[in-house]
Parts: structure tokens; sequence; C-alpha cells
């Protein structure tokens, strides 16, 4: 007779992936992407398709001959979600040895060290963009104005939303926010009226809530996140608005910058983020704190990144904190 | 020359606060230590290995310390100092210690690929643990090994390996300390810690089976059958069956091998004894 | 109006219901029966007979082996073989009898006739006479945890019942003994169910049903009205949303009532609720009217290769092989056969075993659904926090479990794991969540014991 298999219970399993989740989310990004070409043209492409080959490449690398692996991992579309995210980080004129360096260090660094998948405490893309931004200012930031299909490098930069908040923030001055696109504009990303550049994945914002529909919709991720980032950064921005008009009002400051590409895509990268669902809504609304207090009153333009790297770091106390109610924790009348 | 002496009296000031923080803290807070465990800790060899059962070497000295207050540290001994830290020990502590014969650790299983037949297919968690929760594991054996190294990831000495052509674990001699790890580790309790012998010779049942012997046999071609021909051969009462098991009393077995030569299924190893002259012989011809 | 169902967690795997209108058929004799001494928690019970003795159907063979136990009765006629070892669907060699079987005799005292006895023509049934009936019958859950009922009948003194909850549930995929039992004797398990709720003395009754069974709910429904509208008692079958493990007592007593029982060693009597499985009401009805100890029960023999799945009134006793050839026999592929679902079965190594009073199932998977996928590195997706029905974290306790950490362990409540497995099923990596849960629970659960006797 055949032998039997055995194992302990449970003996089924609902035939989700990893692969599923990670090339789920690549394929939420899909129409970001497809707008990003649409206004950015060949830089766009250029940009996002070396950082995938390049982290896919040093994942692969890495892990054979560095960490010694026999098992490779990048066929699970891990790799290739952080090259991507991390190209949509960037503006699409960088050169494309700058875009190599930051996947080094996307991968390499933030990524491999910490012992490869599901051990990095920061999210790999946002190290990777954050070390451009500090090594490269500027390169990072002279924004290409949209429209420019067939311009790479030379492309001729404009402002972008952020820097016109921050300009009004600086000279006090709220009647310089009347350069901003209006809302309509930024959700649609019609910036070609002037003062709209950004990022290769932040130019969007419609694209980036369909995402947003398609990772709810197949579960990849829940809503504690997003959410409470945004209803955060929306209340927080509203009473800034009401105490001072220089400061932008909330749904220009929801719409503009990366701050919808991070609420949904940088800050639930789920190995970074918290475990639980209250955990989950604490990280958010620091995020959404951190990101308005960055914007408003730090150097730089755009507080994301660095209000995602910072929570990042507090996950693991967020962990430790936040434990799930437990069944029976209350008695229920 | 102002600033100078400004940042002195600043800092000098914060540093005699921070000396009074401190010095009260230090008062306040003090936790007793009995003097005697720091001594005992300076004894251990400070490895930290946990091979004792303690967390660590200051953990076994408390409690050696502790147990000297009851009257006796027997059952507490350091596996790497061996005998001779623990004599150290015990005059410190003004205890008497007994010193044990050299023991080593004892695989009782001879359940190799070759003996026991695979009847099913273990898919689940790798690790002895996880299969003995879920049955008999791999063989119809549901007594002896189940060849998932729990023992081998438990010895901190690295005096276990699991050979792959047995899927068994074997003890390295000399590695190990007796610090009883292994037998803690095994599920199916196996392992047993014997007296090592002199030259290293040792007589012991390599199976702990308890079915009947048709069902032993079948599951195990080498498996005790509780037949009993060992115990009427023993001269020195040093073998006693029970559950249709045989068990060798080391402190009584004077190493005469006469059970080696009658066990039926070969359940009963010596080891570490020079080859008779007649196997010699044969091997050459083998060969 | 809003469908209920418990309030954390869950899963929904496919249901693979296959045999959901195949209706019951009553298995062969087989030529020897097996009886294992320990069927349920507690003692094992203690053989009364020995090597050569006849016995008849319905004969005690063994006695409760102590208070947590239960008797076991002949389920076949036939001599005495041996009083020797057999795997059980524990994987392990354990002491049970052997009778060979001879002929098909019952004993006298078993009522074997179709007239369905009712409480109201009985009125010697006190609620002590009803339980120590339930006791000699031998009637544990038939749920699959084997639990003498009994037990669950005589709450500890600080516990006041309130309410007797049937659980109908039946969550777990591929089964569907319990819905046949339910469309083929409605009328027994309401008996059944007035003499679980007499014996506990209450009067609210509760059938939890999940809704992807409407023809039980509206059949069960239509005999409660006629069957109860004039009696003290109330009885209300409860439709329930299709998610599991809402068959896990603690789930179906929040669903159906909205109680959450605490974590351990609370049990369900302590927010009043009494869970019994519908078998186990049918078994009650059988041993209290018509003095039938346990020995039949109903078992779907499933698997999606099997060529005939079908559901079975089986002796018990009945070795496994002999209900897979009726099936079609074993498929030509590599097996995993389970005593139970695929959620919560235990896979056996060998077909030789036989039907118990918790067998509620024999799930043959086959090819790839036999077989785990090889787990890969855990990702943090918190699937598993999102899935676990008592809102534990279980990568954090595989992590602890693994690594040993009994104390951190304890402290993230690993005792309140009940072991259903939707970490495991919804894990994305296909990690062993619940092998080193499991493991690190009964650890933790005797470090926690021995510390109770220092």
């Amino acid at each position: 007779m055949k032998q039997l298999i055995v194992s302990l219970s449970p003996h089924a399993h609902g035939n989700d992936s990893v692969e599923r989740n990670m090339y789920g989310v690549i394929i939420a990004l899909i129409p970001a992407l497809l707008v990003s070409f649409v206004y950015f043209g060949i830089g766009s492409i250029v940009v996002c398709l070396s950082s995938v080959i390049a982290c896919v490449f040093f994942e692969w690398f890495i892990a054979k001959y560095v960490m010694g692996r026999q098992t490779c991992s990048i066929l699970d579309g891990s790799a290739a979600l952080t090259g991507l995210l991390l190209g949509m980080n960037l503006p699409s004129n960088l050169p494309i040895w700058i875009v190599i360096i930051g996947a080094l260090f996307a991968i390499g660094v933030a990524k491999m060290t910490f012992g490869g998948l599901g051990n990095n405490i920061f999210n790999p893309a946002l190290v990777g963009r954050c070390v451009l931004l500090v090594a490269f200012p500027a390169q990072m930031t002279s924004w290409p104005q949209p429209g420019q299909l067939w311009q790479y490098t030379d492309a001729v930069t404009g402002a972008t939303p952020l820097s016109i908040m921050k300009q009004a923030i600086q000279t006090g001055d709220a009647a310089v926010l009347d350069q901003l696109p209006d809302a309509f504009h930024l959700l649609l990303g019609n910036h070609s009226i002037g003062g709209g550049a950004g990022t290769i994945g932040e130019i969007c914002g419609l694209a980036l809530l369909l995402g947003l529909a398609f990772m709810l919709w197949r579960r990849i991720i829940t809503w504690h996140i997003p959410v409470s980032i945004i209803a955060t950064v929306f209340l927080f921005s509203t009473v800034m608005h009401i105490i001072n008009p220089i400061y932008a009002d909330p749904t220009t400051v929801i719409l503009s910058g990366g701050l919808l590409l991070g609420a949904i895509f940088m800050a639930t990268d789920y190995v970074t983020s918290p475990m639980t669902a209250r955990g989950q809504l604490v990280y958010g609304v620091c995020i959404g704190l951190l990101t308005i207090v960055i914007r408003n009153w730090g150097s730089y333009p755009e507080g994301m990144s660095f209000a995602i790297l910072i929570m990042n770091a507090f996950t693991p106390l967020i962990n430790n904190y936040m434990k799930p109610k437990r069944f029976g924790e209350e008695i229920k009348k | 020359m102002n600033s100078i002496i400004i940042a002195v009296v600043i800092l000098g000031g914060i540093a005699f606060v921070a000396a009074i923080v401190l010095f009260v803290c230090s008062k306040k807070f003090a936790v007793f230590e009995d003097p005697r465990i720091a001594r005992v800790n300076e004894l251990l060899p400070g490895a930290n290995c946990g091979g004792c059962g303690f967390a660590g070497c200051n953990a076994m000295a408390e409690a050696l310390v502790k147990e000297s207050d009851k009257g006796s540290i027997e059952g507490i001994s350091c596996p790497v100092g061996g005998a001779e830290v623990m004599s150290q020990v015990a005059n410190l502590l003004g205890m008497t210690v007994a010193n044990g014969e050299p023991q080593v650790a004892v695989i009782r299983c001879n359940g190799t690929c070759e003996n026991r037949p695979r009847i099913s297919q273990y898919v689940g968690l790798r690790t002895c643990a996880a299969m003995n929760a879920c049955g008999a594991g791999e063989t119809a054996c549901g007594y002896g090994c189940l060849g998932c190294g729990d023992c081998v990831n438990a010895c901190q000495f690295d005096a276990l390996h699991m050979n792959e052509e047995t899927g068994l674990p074997e003890v390295d001699e000399n590695k190990c300390v007796t610090c009883g790890a292994c037998v803690k580790a095994c599920p199916r309790h196996i392992i047993e810690l014997r007296k090592k012998g002199p030259k290293n010779r040792r007589v012991f049942v390599s199976c702990v089976n308890r079915d009947k012997g048709a069902i032993a046999m079948k599951a195990c071609k080498s498996a005790c059958i509780g037949c009993g021909k060992c115990a009427k051969e023993c001269q020195f009462e040093a073998i006693t069956i029970e559950e249709n098991l045989s068990y060798i009393d080391f402190t009584k077995c004077r190493l005469c091998k006469k059970c080696v030569a009658i066990c039926p299924t070969k359940a009963i190893q010596a080891v570490n004894f020079p080859l008779p002259k007649n196997t010699e012989v044969k091997k050459e011809v083998e060969a | 109006m809003k469908i209920k169902t418990f309030s954390i967690g869950g899963i929904h795997p496919d249901e693979n219901k296959l045999t959901h209108e195949v209706p019951t058929q009553s298995a062969p004799l087989p030529t020897q029966a097996i009886f294992p001494l320990s069927q349920h928690i507690g003692a094992p019970a203690k053989p009364v007979v020995k090597k050569g003795d006849f016995v008849k159907v319905g004969t005690l063979i063994a006695e409760a082996g102590g208070f947590v136990s239960a008797p076991i009765y002949s389920s076949v006629s036939g001599i005495v073989l041996k009083i020797d070892t057999a795997i059980d669907a524990t994987g392990y060699r354990k002491p049970a009898i052997f009778i060979n079987v001879e002929g098909d005799e019952w004993e006298p005292s078993i009522d074997r006739t179709e007239k369905l006895e009712l409480v109201k023509d009985h009125p010697e049934l006190t609620p002590e006479e009803i339980v120590n009936r339930i006791k000699l019958g031998g009637v544990t859950g038939m749920g699959g945890a084997g639990f003498p009922t009994f037990i669950k009948l005589c709450p500890p003194p600080k516990a006041k019942a309130e309410c007797v909850i049937i659980n109908a549930v039946e969550c777990e995929p591929y089964i569907t003994a319990d819905y046949r039992l339910m469309m083929e004797h409605s009328d027994e398990i309401l008996v059944g169910l007035e003499l679980l709720m007499k014996a506990a003395k209450v009067t609210r009754g509760y059938i939890g049903i999940e809704i992807n069974k409407p023809a039980a709910i509206k059949l069960l429904k239509q005999k409660c009205n006629e069957v109860f509208c004039n009696s003290d008692y109330k009885v209300e079958v409860v439709p329930l949303q299709q998610r599991y493990p809402q068959g896990g007592e603690k789930q179906l007593v929040d669903a159906v009532i909205g109680r959450q029982v605490p974590a351990p060693p609370a049990i369900p009597v302590n927010v009043g609720a009494i869970v019994q499985n519908v078998g186990t009401a049918y078994a009650v009805y059988e041993a209290v009217m018509k003095h039938k100890p346990l020995i039949e029960r109903y078992t779907t023999v499933t698997g999606k290769k099997l060529s005939k799945p079908a559901n079975y009134l089986v002796r018990i006793g009945t070795p496994m092989l002999q209900l897979i050839d009726l099936c079609g026999g074993m498929p030509e592929d590599d097996n995993k056969v389970l005593a139970g679902g695929p959620m919560m079965g235990k896979a056996l190594t060998s077909t030789e075993v036989p039907i118990c009073k918790g067998t509620n199932a024999v799930t043959i998977l086959s090819g790839d659904e036999a077989r785990r996928r090889t787990p890969a590195p855990c990702i943090r997706c918190a699937k598993c926090v999102s899935a676990c029905p008592m809102g534990l974290e279980p990568y954090l306790l595989a992590k602890l479990s693994a690594f040993k950490e009994w104390e951190r362990a304890e402290r993230n409540d690993i005792v309140s794991c009940i072991e259903c497995g939707s970490c495991q099923f919804t894990c994305p990596a296909h990690r062993p969540l619940l092998d080193n849960i499991r493991l690190g629970k009964s650890t933790v659960m005797g470090i926690i014991k021995s510390r109770q006797i220092k």
C-alpha cells in the first residue's frame, strides 16, 4: 500500500500566497504607472524599469553570493515591488546611475542586511529614496513639468504643489497659494496648467485611489492605515487652515505630494507596519500628524517619507503594547 | 576667563548633584546579595551555557547557595567544569559532593532506515515534538527515534550529530558533558545518561519499544521483543524485563557481553569493545 | 435582519459539501470490530469482558474508568477475540477490545421500533433520571472532542445554566453527517433537546444552523413550531452566517446569545450556556427513550477523488478501510486520511483505525490537497491576527513557542488558543503556525499545572 501522508491539522489552506499579495500590490500600482507614462513619457519608463531591474538584481546577487542562500526569492515579487515603489517615488528626470544607487541602498542596506524579506525594520523603498534625497539633493528636488514625453534628463523643471505651499508658509503670504492647481486637477493629475510637477507616482490621486480600492477588494490590505492617515491629515490641516490661511486647505494638502502614494502603498507595507488593527490606527494617526508637522514647520517640503520611516522604528513598540481585543476580555451584557 | 569659570561651576554643580542622586539611589535601592553567590560564581566557568539547567552561571550560583542552606547541593552539577569545579564549590560552601562516575548520553534506538521501514510521510513542522504530537511518526514504532534532531538542536556542546545514513543521532563521547539537555529535549525519552564504563565500554539495550514482541518486530527489525533470553542469561541480575522491554542496570552490569550474543534481534549493543578475532577474519573474507 | 455570527476573526473555507443530498445508508456489519478504550476525554474505560466471552449488540464491554469517563457498549454481536492494543486516531497504539462478529443479535432491553417517544408520555423521567440514563448510555460529545455528555449537564456549583444551545453549525468543510441527521431525524432531535433542557433544568433552547443549510433551517423551524407551541419550553432556530470556526463552543455561544466566554478555565456554562452537538441530542434521545446506548453514529465518508462519497449510519468499531471501500476504494494518489474534517481532523497513519464515538467524518485528501506547501519567511501581513477568532496573535505565539519563550507565550494568552487552524489556513507564507502554537500551548499548560500543584 502507498504511504499515507500525515501532519497536524489544519489540512486545508486558503490558497493565499506571498506572490498573490506582492503581485496584487503591483497590479494596484498599474493605473498610477500608466498615468505617469502619459504625463512624463520616456523618463518615467526609464526610471521605473531601471529601478525594478536593479532591485531584483541586487536581491538575487546578495542572496546568492553574499548570504550564500540556496533558494532564491526573487520570483516572489517583493524585490520587484520595492523597485517599482522606489521608482515611483523619484522624479522622472533622474539619471539611471542615481536610481541604481537608490536600489542598492533599498535592497542591500535596508532589506538584506536585516535578513531579507520579513525581517527589515524600515521600508526599503523609502530608505532608498531618503538616501538619495540626502545624497543628491539637487537632482532629487528638481521636478520636470508634466507633458514632456520625449525629454528625459533634459526635461524642463517646474514647481510642485508642495513647494508652493512651503513658499506660502515661508513668506507668510496666503496669496501665493493661488498658484496651486485646484483640487479637481490634482485628483485627475491634469497639471499642464503649471504648479503640478512631482514624483512619478504621486501625479494622479484618482489612479492611486483606484489602487486602494483594488487592494481592499482583494483583501491585500485593510482600511485602517490609509484611512487613519488621510483622516488625521484632513483634521489637522483643517485646523491649521482655519487658524491661519497661509496653510493650504485640507483637500489640496491630501491630494498634493506623496501623501496618497505614501498612505496607500508605502505605509501599508506588511513588514514594517503594526500587526493589530488598534496598532495600525495608532501608527496611521502618528504618520498623519508627523507628515503635517514636517510639511508645515520642517525644512523639507515633503514629510511623508520621513514620517513613515520614523513610525517604522516605533512599530515593534506598537506591536508590544497594542494587543488585539481578546475573546471574552470584557463580558458583553 | 569668566566663561571658563561659569562652565566649570555649572558642570561641577551638575556632577555634584548627580553624585548625590547616585549615592542616594545606591543606598536606597540596594539589593542584598549573599556574598557567597559572587564567590561561587567566580569558581564557575562563566560560559553561561545553560547546560546545568539554569539560565546562566549566576543563576546556578544562586541555586547552589540556596540549596546549601537547605543542607545539600546534590543534583546540581556543572557539566562544563565537571567534578573538579564542583568539589571546589562544595569546599567553599562546606558541602560534600557525591563524586559520580563519568557518564555519557546514550541513544537507545537502533531504528535505522534499514531496520525500520517508513510507513507514512510526515509533511508538517520538522521537529520531533511536533511529529510526536501528530502520532507514531513516519514508522510504525510509537516509541523510537523520530529523527528530526531536537536533541541535536538542544546540545550546546556540539556533541550530537545526525547520521544521514541511519537517520539517527550519534553522540560524540569526547564532547558530551552529560548536561542532560538532550534527555529533556527528546519527546520519546530515548536518550539516557549512562555510566561511561571502563575504556568507554558499555552494554545497553538499544530500544525502548514496549509493544508486544510480534508488533515491535513488525515495526523494526532490531526492536527488543521482550523475550527474556537476556535476563535468563545474565549472571549478575542486571537485566530486568518490564512491559515487553529489557533494561540493563549499568550499576550491576559487568560487561560480560553474554546478553549481546544471545539477543535474537541484536537489540542489545556493546560499544567500544575490541572486535573478536573471528569477525575480523570474516570481514576480511567479505572484503 | 442581520444574520448572526461570532464577533472576532474567522475564515470562510471552501465548503466542498459533496454529500449534502446523499441520503444516509446503513453500513454493513464489519467482520471484526475494534473498540479503543479511550474514545472520550478523561480516564480510559475498564474492560469488563474477557477473551472468549459472547456479547450481543448493546452489551456493556467496558465500564467508566473514573468520574470523567464513559462506558463502552458492543455495537456488534460475537465473540471477544482479545484485549490488545490497536492504533487509534491519535496515531499511537492504545488498549482496545477486539470482537469477531457473528450474526446480529441485540440485547432485548433495546427498543428497536421506529415509534417516536415523547417526553410528556414519560412522567418517570426526572432530571436526575435523564442524566443517569445518559451516563449509563455512554453518550459523549459527537462533534469530535468527545467530552462525556452527562458532566456538561451537571454544571459546577457557582455557574447556573440558563439555556441549551444545539450545535448544528457543521462549519467544517466536507462534513454533512449532522445535516443528514437533521433532515432524517428532526423529531428525535427535538425530543432529545427537550430531554437535555429538562435535565439541565432550563426552559430556553436554541438551535444554531449555518445558512448554507436552508432546508434544515426550514424543517426545524416548522417542527419547533409544532412541538413547542403549547409547552413551557421556548426553542428558537437561529440561522447563522457561514464562518469557520462557528462550531467551536465559545464562538457558537457568542453567535447565538451574544455572550463571550472568558479566558480558560471558564467554560460556556459560566455564561449560562450548555452547548451540545446535534448528534449528541439524537444519541440522548436514543439512550433515554429507547434504552439504546451509543453504538451507532452518522459518519460522512468523503473526498474529491472518492468515486462515491456518502453518508453512513455506521456501527462504532468498524474499521475505516471498510467504509472507504464502500465508497469506491482508496484513490490512486498520495492520500491523507483524516478522522474528521480538513480543519480539525486527525491525519491517520493507518486505515485500520476504527470509527469511534466522535468520528463525524472520514475525509480523504488526495494529491496536492494532501501536501503542505513549503513555508516561506513571515512577511508580517497580520492576516493571522485578523483571522484568529480568539483575538490572539498567532505569528507571535508561534515564534515564542519555536524559541521556547514559555513565559512570554503565557503572558500573550497562548492557552486561550482553540486550535481551530484559522491562522495557518490564512497564512500566505504557508507557515506551520498551529504546529508551533499547539506545542507551546501544551507546554505552557503543563507549566501552569505544575505551578498549581506546588
